[in-house]
């Protein structure tokens, strides 16, 4: 008789969720799903409890009711009779406008303060070391006060601009600062400025068209336009400067200081005419091909984009439609402070990304005759950022959400009109907590996504 | 079967923390002291001195129901809030009662669910400008910058009497009287605005307060007085008659140091009620017998409050007199 050895009964048994490897983490992972739900309906439950306790419901009507508080800085059309949402938005709209100019600015201190770390000069590496020490370990909520408080104290009031001796003046005739704020020549376009943002504009695709141009010409010839245009430019660059010099010099009409002042002003230009074009390359032709055609259409057109200059009328210097722009000084505080905070610690990444890179990549760079720019853009740079990039994405994150200690001077952003002044009014702290967190996570989410999809472009590509 | 009990069990705490808000009264008298939230410091109403003890017209309000309910007036903790956070604290029982010059208002009543026991002070929201302005009224304020405390009444009636005067204004939000007095006497705002006893209270602690003058136009009403949760009404009764205790005191004579006197002898048939030799008014509100004797030793009764610490800051009685005084404080009958 011959056993037959049948194959080992597959069927289930309730212990093979803990014992058969192939069960198992499935199992413990739907015990976890479980846990996890369990907490958070816990929590729903609890709140839900809470708030009955309290004689509280839940409502949004509240958003659509009149805010009746006022604003400073607004963006949009905005009273105190807009609804609460309104006063949300123009929240929102301030905490966006922060957090986009604070990001450019933090990558530019950065960018400059970590290439400057590993300069060989001592000084200049020292003293970027004591900025980055300094700026990243003060806290930010300090920094930002410690701005305010310099802005509110030592500038000039309003006021001080008024009579005829004024105790300040403008600066450059243009700029007033006083301990409210910085008042800025706004940019007015009147008839026939269309025409120079046209011809602005089509420089820009120009400028984008010739770029096209010389890779495709390089990529099949092998050759740089370098060589040539500094040929040109070398023999241009003398008539060229005395050209504009003689263009813009003034007439002897007019008082001497005037003058003097008129004829540095034109001698400068001839000389950076003449700079630009001794050492033509292809930056001094982008520069052209963006600034001379609009400048010449801003001339043809009769100058049609003036400036509004501040004017002092009763307690203010007048903003606002036609008036100077008025940069608060709680923004410019926290702008400033922001910028710097973040700036420190994108420095150290920056360095982090550029001593990442093996010597060896410029040493051979160099080897292939590269010259130490072309090695920097070239070489170096797109390596680094493969580095730089991923933490960089979390400075632009915290620098979006140390936007909320805006409130601190006095800033109104979401935080302090929604999760601030409306909360406080409406008394509705649960639904304003929510939807204020629902604005910060959509906001760092979409800033996630926008700079991982340009990481996704600058990282190794692996074939 | 687990899942039922750890289902069951998570109930009972959510439950349980429900329920423990439920007697203020009981969880006062269990934890053994008051705690009781005030403002970050305004002159005269709630500030402390060298010692770091608090005093003032809104603190002594805290120290009386403490002696009304322990007979000891420090028994109290304080908290001191911000305008914006007063109310949260409140509603989350982080504060047994709220005494921070907090004007009692509809919605505050009614939707945000608390319950105002009655009015110490009354007040009206003024302006304060430096004297070498040179504005004499509100109506001369078009396009001024107005320091404001955020979270206030003060900030809606400034957007209704701006708006409704079809004048313009630059808000410079801030969050307490301190940073307000800061950026006011830096002169990054032109204008203070908050009620009218808190501009006497700021002015008088400036180097030269007659650098500064309070507008004459008064925008507002501003009731202002102590808060507690709604839903509690034992607890309401108890801040309510203590605050009215010492307004009644104040009409029948009675002060911090005759009282006790006064009780132990035979006094008119109305005070008797009141300090406990007669009746028992104390054990109808849950506290001892001589709750309101108490109370009133605590820091005198309204009038002696009044002038210790308001007098000094420069405000009248004005419209806080007694009512037999041609005021508006007036405590209804203790029977």
């Amino acid at each position: 008789m011959t056993a037959v050895t049948e194959p080992p009964q597959q069927s289930f048994r309730i212990e093979m969720l803990w014992t058969d490897a192939r069960y198992r983490s499935g199992f413990l992972q739907v015990i976890a799903l479980m846990l996890v739900m369990l907490a958070v309906a816990w929590v729903v439950d609890n709140t839900i409890r809470n708030l009955e306790a309290l004689g509280k419901d839940f409502d949004f009507s509240f958003l659509f009711a009149p805010a009746s508080y006022d604003i400073n800085q607004v963006l949009i059309d905005y009273t105190s009779r807009s609804p609460h949402w309104r006063a949300a938005l123009v929240g929102m709209l301030n905490t966006l406008i922060l957090a986009f100019v604070g990001c450019i600015t933090c990558t530019i201190i950065g960018v400059i303060a970590g290439v400057l770390r590993l300069s060989k000069n001592w000084v200049v590496s020292r003293l970027m070391l004591v900025y980055i020490e300094a700026a990243r370990n003060v806290p930010l909520l300090l920094q930002i006060l410690l701005w305010g408080a310099i802005f509110s104290e030592t500038m000039p009031a309003p006021r001080d601009y008024r009579g005829e001796e004024p105790a300040a003046t403008l600066w450059f005739d243009a700029i007033a600062a006083t301990n409210r704020g910085f008042y800025i020549p706004r940019p007015l376009f009147e008839a026939g400025s269309g025409v120079v943002v046209g011809v602005f504009v089509a420089s820009l695709i120009g400028l984008f068209i010739w770029n096209r141009w010389r890779k495709a010409h390089q990529n099949a010839t092998g050759q740089t336009l370098t060589p040539r245009l500094e040929q040109i430019g070398k023999g241009f660059a003398v008539p060229a400067g005395l050209a504009v010099a003689w263009l813009f010099f003034p007439g002897f009409d007019q008082g001497t200081l005037a003058i003097a002042i008129k004829a540095v002003v034109a001698l400068g230009l001839g000389a950076g005419s003449a700079w630009l074009l001794y050492t033509f390359n292809t930056l001094s032709v982008r520069l052209a091909i963006l600034s001379v055609p609009a400048v010449l259409a801003f001339f043809v057109m009769g100058s049609p984009i003036t400036l509004a200059y501040p004017e002092l009328r009763g307690f203010n210097f007048l903003d606002g439609e036609g008036q100077a722009i008025y940069l608060r000084n709680s923004f410019m505080a926290l702008w400033l402070a922001l910028s710097l905070y973040t700036g420190a610690f994108v420095a150290e990444i920056v360095r982090g990304g550029i001593l990442a890179v093996s010597k060896g990549q410029s040493e051979a760079a160099a080897a292939l005759g590269l010259r130490p720019n072309l090695i920097m853009s070239l070489v170096i740079l797109p390596q680094a950022l493969r580095i730089i990039i991923p933490p960089q994405i979390s400075q632009f994150l915290n620098l979006t959400k140390n936007t909320s200690l805006a409130i601190a001077i006095g800033y109104m952003d979401v935080t302090g009109t929604l999760g601030g002044i409306t909360m406080n009014q409406t008394g509705r702290e649960m639904e304003c907590m929510l939807l204020l967190m629902a604005f910060y996570l959509v906001i760092s989410l979409t800033i996630s996504a926008v700079i991982n999809a340009y990481n996704e472009r600058v990282k190794l590509k692996e074939r | 079967m687990k899942y039922s009990v750890l289902l069951g069990t998570l109930a009972a705490v959510g439950l349980a923390a429900g329920a423990a808000s439920a007697g203020t009264l009981d969880d006062v008298k269990a934890k053994g002291s008051l705690q009781c939230g005030v403002s970050t410091g305004l002159a005269g109403f709630s500030y402390t001195d060298a010692d770091g003890e608090w005093l003032g017209f809104d603190v002594a309000v805290c120290r009386a129901v403490a002696a009304a309910i322990f007979g000891d007036a420090s028994a109290v903790n304080f908290t001191p809030l911000s305008s914006k956070v007063r109310f949260t604290a409140l509603a989350a029982g982080e504060i047994d009662m709220l005494s921070r010059n907090t004007t009692w208002t509809l919605t505050r009543d009614v939707d945000l669910g608390f319950t105002f026991v009655g009015v110490n002070y009354y007040d009206g929201q003024g302006f304060m400008v430096p004297a070498s302005l040179g504005v004499s009224s509100a109506m001369e304020l078009d396009g001024a910058t107005v320091c404001i405390q955020t979270g206030t009444t003060t900030e809606l009636n400034l957007a209704d009497f701006f708006r409704t005067n079809g004048m313009s204004y630059e808000p410079l939000p801030v969050e307490t009287v301190a940073e307000a007095q800061q950026n006011y006497l830096a002169g990054a705002c032109d204008v203070y605005t908050t009620d009218a006893s808190g501009l006497a209270a700021t002015r008088s602690t400036f180097e030269d307060p007659s650098a500064h003058v309070v507008l004459p136009e008064i925008i507002s009403k501003e009731p202002l007085g102590p808060v507690v949760r709604e839903g509690d009404e034992v607890w309401g009764d108890v801040v309510r008659w203590t605050l009215y205790a010492l307004v009644a005191a104040e009409e029948y004579g009675l002060t911090a140091e005759n009282v006790a006197e006064i009780a132990a002898g035979e006094p008119d048939p109305n005070v008797a009620r009141m300090l406990g030799a007669e009746g028992n008014l104390g054990e109808m509100l849950g506290l001892p017998n001589d709750w309101a004797v108490k109370a009133i030793e605590a820091g005198g009764n309204y009038g002696e409050i009044f002038d210790e610490y308001l007098t000094p800051v420069g405000l009248q009685r004005g419209l806080n007199a007694l009512y037999t005084e041609g005021g508006l404080q007036y405590a209804p009958p203790f029977r």
